[in-house]
């Protein structure tokens, strides 16, 4: 194992391990150190995010360079996102102008992505329904993918009254109740519970340099 | 220290004895895990990638490191790192993408760690690309990649929220296949209607283990599910006191 992987290793162990443990014992010191490694991990945090944006204008500027397809939008990108950045730190992000952007721009965009998703999601339900040989999509048309429809289906009409009828009365008092606070709210904290013991056997290889997300691993032969 | 608290210390050191336990134990041993189809797919969309000189698309979500998602990401990473190994001899690197400063530096990292960008073609720094720091910008800064690239097949795991179904709809049009997983409840609903192969709950965590195992991650699989029946008992041994009224 090279040196430096080692150090790299110890180093980020180490720094978990400290974290970890001055989150459950409330030793002064150990708590003290903890707040301060979190304090440098905000820190570089941010630097990350700018090295990110350097990323983003290299992608986009090499487009250009390369008069790929798109390379209107790269430009476009690049404008907008150097005068945020030039505005932004002139004025300040508190300043009137700097909410005007984001009010008037990226949240009628980001409003209209959602928009979209209705239609992509309406159209990914329609998909469920159709035989897989011609979506393309595996396991569908069994009984799972049959319940799923009309659990939603149900929902849907449980929640949003209908026209000239109003609320569908047994379903939205008793049924969607049921489906929502009994068998979904059963069915999430099953998954929840998965999904934290992922969360935490994760962490563990980490710690215990099975996965490296940092650096070479010299165990599959890196340098 | 409150009893919650020395609870969840008592369970991550539970977990780590049984984990560092298991892997020592089994350290020689084949692993043999249940079979999820996904996985196998994914290993022939990794094949297919190698042979046919397309690039693999691995999506690593907008979730960052400092967030309580972290362990969706570090997940993604892993399988960052082991499919760029496994596509080691293919003159495409795969392309990733994500949502954060962090997780852009440590994709690249992987990308360059592997043998592919140290031995063949050489590193690429723009493989590996944030392209946008909220949930939506993100998605529409990853779609030209799966549309522009030469992508034959998209791998979607880390934290991703509704915007997902976004990047499922491309890949169908783009008539590439789909492996995906999220920690997101919402997420994991979307991707079961629309994409191709879904991992659901803790799947997605299980994904470094299904491409190329070792000891470490076998035994992180099992001690999930003694941790499960552990839990199933805690909560059916809760169920039964309540009902004869002792709690």
């Amino acid at each position: 194992m090279k040196l430096k992987g080692l150090f790299s290793a110890v180093i980020a162990i180490a720094t978990g391990l400290i974290v970890l443990v001055g989150y459950f014992v409330e030793i002064p010191i150990l708590v003290n150190l903890r707040i301060t490694i979190l304090n440098w991990v905000i820190i570089l945090a941010a630097v990350a995010l700018f090295v990110g944006l350097f990323n983003l204008l290299a992608v986009h500027a090499d487009k250009i360079r390369n008069k790929e397809k798109g390379g209107i939008y790269s430009l476009i990108l690049i404008f907008s996102l150097l005068t945020t950045l030039i505005l932004g730190l002139w004025l300040r992000p508190d300043h009137a102008l700097m909410a005007l952007i984001f009010t008037a721009i990226q949240l009628p965009v980001e409003t209209s992505l959602m928009a979209m998703l209705v239609v992509t999601l309406t159209y990914a339900s329609i998909r469920l329904l159709r035989p897989a040989q011609y979506t393309g999509l595996r396991r569908r048309n069994n009984l799972i993918s049959i319940i799923f429809l009309v659990t939603a289906l149900l929902i849907l009409l449980g929640t949003a009254p209908v026209p000239f009828i109003g609320s569908v009365p047994i379903l939205g008092d008793l049924i969607r109740p049921f489906i929502v606070q009994v068998l979904a709210a059963a069915g999430a904290r099953g998954i929840l519970i998965g999904v934290a013991l992922g969360s935490l056997t994760t962490g563990l290889r980490v710690l215990f340099g099975a996965d490296r997300p940092y650096g070479s691993d010299p165990s599959r032969g890196g340098k | 220290m409150n009893w919650i608290g020395l609870a969840g210390f008592g369970l991550v050191i539970l977990s780590a004895i049984l984990m560092a336990g298991l892997a020592f134990l089994r350290r020689k041993s084949t692993p043999a895990f249940r079979e999820i189809p996904a996985f196998a797919r994914l290993r022939k969309a990794i094949s297919l990638a190698v042979e046919e000189g397309s690039r693999l698309h691995i999506s690593l979500g907008r979730g960052g490191l400092t967030t309580p998602q972290s362990a969706a990401e570090l997940a993604g990473l892993e399988m960052l790192r082991r499919i760029a190994e496994l596509t080691s001899a293919s003159d495409r690197p795969p392309v990733a993408t994500s949502g954060d400063g962090a997780v852009t530096i440590l994709s690249q990292d992987a990308l360059l760690a592997s043998e592919q960008t140290a031995l063949s073609t050489g590193y690429d720094a723009t493989a590996a690309r944030l392209t946008g720091l909220t949930p939506f910008s993100y998605a529409a800064g990853a779609l030209p990649v799966m549309q522009d690239e030469n992508v034959s097949a998209n791998v979607l795991m880390g934290n991703f929220g509704v915007e997902v179904a976004l990047l499922t709809d491309t890949a169908e049009r783009e008539n590439t296949s789909t492996l995906a997983g999220s920690d997101n409840l919402s997420a994991q609903a979307i991707l079961y209607a629309s994409a191709q192969d879904p991992l659901i709950g803790e799947e997605l965590y299980a994904a470094g283990a299904y491409i190329k195992a070792r000891p470490f991650h076998t035994a992180s699989l099992t001690t999930q599910d003694i941790l499960r029946w552990l839990i199933v008992i805690g909560i059916l041994v809760g169920a039964l006191l309540k009902l004869a009224g002792v709690l």
